[in-house]
Parts: C-alpha cells; structure tokens; sequence
C-alpha cells in the first residue's frame, strides 16, 4: 500500500469517510445559517450578534470551520494528485505539487484562525 | 500492448517447482520501486476526452469546490465587519450591493448550492443510489435543474 503523506489521514478510506462526514455537517449548519437569514426580516448588528453569539451558535460555528478545514484540505488534496502529475505537468511535479499543497494549507491556516476570532470575540 | 501484457517472473524449474527471478522481495513485497511500470496509459487528458452531461455535472462540482474554497476568505471577510459593529455591518451591507459584490454574493451562493445539491447526490451514488447509466445522466440533469430553482428562489428571497 502505497502511504501518502500528505493526505489527512494517510488512508484513502478514511479520508473518504470524513470528507463525507464532514459535508453532512456543513450542511446542517448551511442550512441553519440559512435559515437564520431567511427568517430574520430586517436583520441588524444586534441580531447577528444575537445569533451568532450564543454558546450553542458559537460550538456549532467552531465545528463547522473544523469541518470546512478537514473537507477543503481533502478536496484540495484530491484535485492536485489528480492533475499535478508528470503526464500532465512534467518532471517537476512534486515541487509544484508541495508548492501548491503548501498554499492550501497556508490559506487553511488563516482561514480557522479568522474564523476562530470572529466567533469567539464575545 | 506493453502496459497489458501479463509477466511472470517465475521460472519454473525442472523438478516442476518454481523460482523468483524478479526483484529481490521480502514477505512478498517488492524491495525495488524501479520495476514499476513507466509506459501505463494516462486517461486523464481531459481535452481529448468526451464530455457527456454527467461529466459536466462532475467537473462543476469540482469547480465549485474550489470557488468555495477561495469563496471562504471573501465569506469571512464580511461576517468579521459585519460582527465587528453597527458601522461596521452597514459597510458590509453597502459592499454586497456593490456590483461586484453583489458578484461574489451571487457567485458564491450559486456554487455553495450546487456544491451541496451535487454533494448529497454524490453520498446517494456512495450508497448506490441511482447508480446506472440512466440514473447518472438523470442525476446529473436533476443536480443542475434544481441548482438553478433553489439559487433563484434563495437569491429572491435574501435579496
Ligand atoms: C466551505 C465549504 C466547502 C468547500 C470549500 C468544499 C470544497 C470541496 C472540494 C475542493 C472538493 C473536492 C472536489 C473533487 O475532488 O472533485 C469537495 C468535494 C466534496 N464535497 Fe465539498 N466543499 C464544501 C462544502 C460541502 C458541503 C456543504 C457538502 C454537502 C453535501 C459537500 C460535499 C462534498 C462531497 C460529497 C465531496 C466529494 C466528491 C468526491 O469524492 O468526488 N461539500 N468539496
């Protein structure tokens, strides 16, 4: 079996099934910030704050960036091994390769430490 | 056909038993990596490729994972002026009737809807639901159909 370094788990089973879970999950909460928006006419400062400060609102958030990290890592992933290959890129695949996985997870990075201080700012 | 043929590395032996004549091995795994096939078909050079509706369907699926993937920064980006305070969250307001915010809303919530309309008939097709030719090319019709109902109806109503 071939141990890919890189990928989340090392195993493509698993990444499979938390690429899986994890979509089940943003989708819940897509459709619970949906719903917030679509349920609050004239939606203000206050009422966001309302929303999204609560403790509940504020797990649920955390959850959902955990998630968006796992699922976009392993989507990302996924998209480089199948097109940053030697047939399709030449013989400098693993360095554009590394180079392009080192930006993702650069960007991942940023993105749950944003996320991570705007929900728990309160 | 090189990358077809079948090879055997056994050689068998006068007294009818066999002999490894391949690369060294332990417990049956390969201790040279040069052995491996270089000349295998590449099948993914997708502009020689057919393009049916499901294939369609599929790249846009990709596509938009990484629209959202970039879609993030632009996502956060709002909800932290917006939390920031009342000045900021009128700002916000004012930057998604901009047009090209009012791109990246629209652009944005397009994606994130036929992500996830696409993503939950991919878990159907996980669990074999629909799985035929005949289901996929539906599928694939019906992942697009109801991208374009539920964004125009989202779109409306937050608007
Ligand atoms: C911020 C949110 C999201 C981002 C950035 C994102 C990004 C991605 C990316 C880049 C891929 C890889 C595409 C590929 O391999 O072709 C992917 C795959 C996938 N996404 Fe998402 N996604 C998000 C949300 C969701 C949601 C809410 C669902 C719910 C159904 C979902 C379901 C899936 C599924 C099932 C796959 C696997 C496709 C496959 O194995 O080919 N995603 N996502």
């Amino acid at each position: 079996m071939v141990t890919q370094v890189l990928s989340l788990t090392r195993s493509g089973l698993a990444d499979f099934v938390v690429q899986r879970a994890t979509a089940f999950i943003l989708t819940a909460y897509t459709l619970c910030v949906l719903g917030f928006f679509l349920s609050s006419d004239n939606l203000d400062h206050g009422a966001l704050v309302a929303f999204f400060g609560t403790t509940t609102m504020q797990w649920f958030s955390t959850l959902a960036a955990l998630s968006t990290v796992a699922h976009a890592w392993i989507g990302m992933w996924t998209i480089g091994t199948d097109y940053l290959r030697p047939a399709h890129v030449g013989g400098g695949a693993t360095v554009i390769r590394f180079a392009y996985q080192a930006v993702c997870l650069l960007a991942l990075f940023v993105y749950i430490l944003w996320a991570l201080s705007i929900i728990w700012q309160f | 056909m090189p990358h077809t043929q079948r090879v055997t590395l056994d050689r068998v032996t006068a007294d009818g038993s066999s002999v490894w004549q391949g690369p060294p091995r332990l417990f049956g795994l390969n201790l040279e990596t040069e052995v491996m096939k270089t000349d295998r078909p590449v099948n993914l050079n997708l502009f020689a490729m057919s393009w049916p509706i499901m294939a369609i369907a599929s790249i846009t699926h990709r596509i938009t994972g990484v629209v959202l993937f970039v879609g993030v920064a632009f996502a956060l980006y709002a909800l932290d002026l917006a939390m920031s305070s009342p000045a900021g969250f009128a700002e916000a307001a004012a930057l998604v009737r901009e047009p090209f915010g009012m791109l990246v809303f629209f652009g944005l919530l397009l994606a994130l809807v036929y992500h996830v309309v696409a993503g939950i008939k991919h878990l159907l097709l996980d669990f074999h639901h629909g799985d035929t030719l005949e289901g996929a090319r539906m599928g694939a019709i019906l992942t697009i159909v109801v991208t374009i109902v539920v964004t125009a109806v989202l779109g409306v109503m937050l608007w």
